[in-house]
């Protein structure tokens, strides 16, 4: 507990991180239920590999990071999408791919252009595995991610229901009217936009966890869209605070962290479910 | 000016041809029924005319400003995954959808709609059940629901009774009929000629050429009738003299 108040009093800054972890893993997770409904959770890892590549580029050009991979990551997203509604090239490839390929582009550009600060190793490191401990997060960081977040929230909002529609039944809602091309494409870029936040914060091996896990362990108990995406709202906001404190504490990374708290809210959901269909 | 309208009219998958030459028009007001056999392109034909899919070639006219979000559809097949948290009412209620332009909520007139249309067709009592977790008559009741939901001015059914009991296929084609009455046309795919020729004004029969379009009386009088009958056993034919007989009266 004194740790605990000695952080949050000595750096102020783990307070916004606190806040905006929070605010990632709930933006990811409410977004990680249409994602994963509608089969498309390795998009959110090929994407994070994409913005790994654009800010190895942005690091080499000495540009901040997230003003290269955030226009990258979104616009891969929303051609990941089209490949993905394209019948003739295989979308799970297209996402290998795309995957791969940025992955070593990155790679080699962190090689070949060496930033000066610090080690190649240190570099890649950070970038897919994120921030080694809570206090390397920085604040220019922090408030982007908090408006952008916030942005996240309130399209999630405003288009739930249209979300649900396209999610649940895509041909049945462009049949009727509603344009399912715009909504899949709002799906893409604020994916795009969710995945460069929670990079910089858990790395980009590490935000298929938050997107998957929420989603995943609120489908194992409740059967309604409204309690999934409300449950997975919850699960995301608890295991972003419980992480943290533990990270805190234990000064452990805080992606991986964060992570296993939901593999770990994931095996407790599973028995829950377990139990539940059991009893029937 | 007729609601739709189809001149030389040909659709089909990637570069092949299912069916070609159609030209047929869909009034408001009519109940027009497609019948033929399996893989004659039914299925196609609807999703062509939802714009699902493109057409191969030939005219396809929307009139009388009808607009997308006039038309209810229900899909043969839906291809929702086993797993797919969604209770009954969810499913229902995204039919309601179309007219709610940037309103990020539903207004309470849509959700009355959606609670109508479930007591019609017998479900209120499965609102809170999760759908995939209903029997496959439950499911189609649902999305029956649901394409009620969406229209006001066109119903397109692919197969609205496949998969339904007797009595509720009874009551769906009175449903049916009762909208059509109210001034919905009806378009409807269906393998029940006997109910097809009972309730349509029109008929249109395809085997990958149509074959015919009409009235319902004419129909009964064509070739194309009494092949298909002869060929399906059904014992229909016997019902063709009283039904064209009551017509000519007229
Ligand atoms: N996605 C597809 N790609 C290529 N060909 C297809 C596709 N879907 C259907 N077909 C073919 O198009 C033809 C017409 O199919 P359609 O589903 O329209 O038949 P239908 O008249 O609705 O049959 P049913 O009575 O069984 O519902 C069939 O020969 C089928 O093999
Ligand atoms: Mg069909």
């Amino acid at each position: 507990m004194e740790t605990l108040i000695f952080y949050f009093k000595t750096y102020p800054t783990v307070r916004y991180s606190v806040l905006v972890l929070t605010l990632v893993s709930l933006c990811a997770a409410l977004l990680g239920v249409s994602l994963v409904l509608k089969r498309f959770s390795m998009i959110g890892d090929g994407l994070s590999h994409v913005a790994f590549g654009a800010t190895s580029v942005a690091t080499a050009a000495s540009f901040t990071p997230v003003y290269i991979a955030l226009p990258f990551t979104v616009v891969s997203a929303v051609l990941l999408l089209r490949i993905r509604s394209n019948t003739k090239i295989q979308g799970d490839a297209a996402i290998a791919m795309i995957s791969a390929g940025s992955l070593a582009f990155g790679y080699m550009i962190l090689n070949l252009f060496p930033s000066k600060s610090s080690s190649i190793s240190a570099d890649a490191c950070s970038t897919l595995f994120g921030s080694a401990s809570i206090i390397g997060i920085k604040r220019s960081d922090v408030i982007l991610c908090a408006v952008l977040a916030f942005v996240v929230l309130f399209v999630f909002i405003f288009f739930y229901h249209k979300i649900f529609a396209v999610t649940f039944d895509e041909n049945f809602a462009t049949a009727t009217g509603t344009k399912a091309e715009i909504y899949n494409t709002l799906i893409a870029v604020i994916t795009g936009v969710v995945i460069v936040m929670a990079m910089n914060m858990v790395g980009s091996l590490l935000i298929s966890a938050l997107i998957t896990f929420p989603a995943l362990s609120a489908m194992r108990v409740f059967k309604t869209f409204k309690k999934v995406i409300i449950c997975s709202a919850f699960i995301a906001v608890f295991c972003a605070l419980i992480g943290t404190v533990i990270c805190i504490l234990a000064s452990t990374p805080v992606g991986s962290t964060i992570a296993l708290t939901n593999i770990a809210v994931f095996g407790i959901f599973y028995l829950i479910g377990a139990l539940k269909s059991g009893k029937k | 000016m007729a609601l739709i309208k189809t001149e030389n009219f040909s659709l089909g998958y990637e570069g092949h041809v299912i069916v070609e030459d159609l030209n047929f028009e869909v009034n408001e007001g009519d109940y027009l029924c497609i019948v033929g056999e399996n893989g004659s392109g039914k299925s196609t034909l609807m999703k062509t005319l939802l714009g699902l899919k493109s057409k191969m070639g030939g005219a396809l006219i929307f009139g009388n400003g009808l607009r997308k979000n006039q038309i209810g559809y229900l899909p043969q097949q839906t291809l929702t995954q086993r797993d797919f948290p969604a209770s009954a009412y969810e499913v229902v209620i995204s039919g309601c959808l179309n007219r709610s332009g940037l309103f990020p909520f539903y207004s309470s007139r849509q959700k009355e709609s959606a609670r109508y249309n479930m007591k019609l067709l017998g479900i209120t009592d499965l609102a809170g059940r999760c759908y995939r977790e209903l029997s496959g008559g439950q499911q189609q009741r649902v999305l029956l629901a649901r394409a009620l939901c969406a229209s006001s001015k066109l119903l397109i059914l692919d197969e609205p009774v496949s998969g339904l009991d007797p009595k509720v296929t009874q009551e769906m084609y009175s449903i049916i009929e009762h909208l059509n009455s109210c001034g919905v046309t009806i378009v409807m795919v269906s393998h029940d000629i006997e109910a097809s020729i009972k309730y349509a004004s029109h008929i249109l029969h395809i085997s990958h050429k149509p074959l015919f379009f009409g009235r319902t009386e004419d129909y009964l009088k064509s070739d194309v009738f009494k092949v298909f009958c002869n060929t399906s056993k059904t014992d229909i034919a016997a019902m063709i003299p009283p039904q064209s007989d009551g017509k000519e009266n007229n």
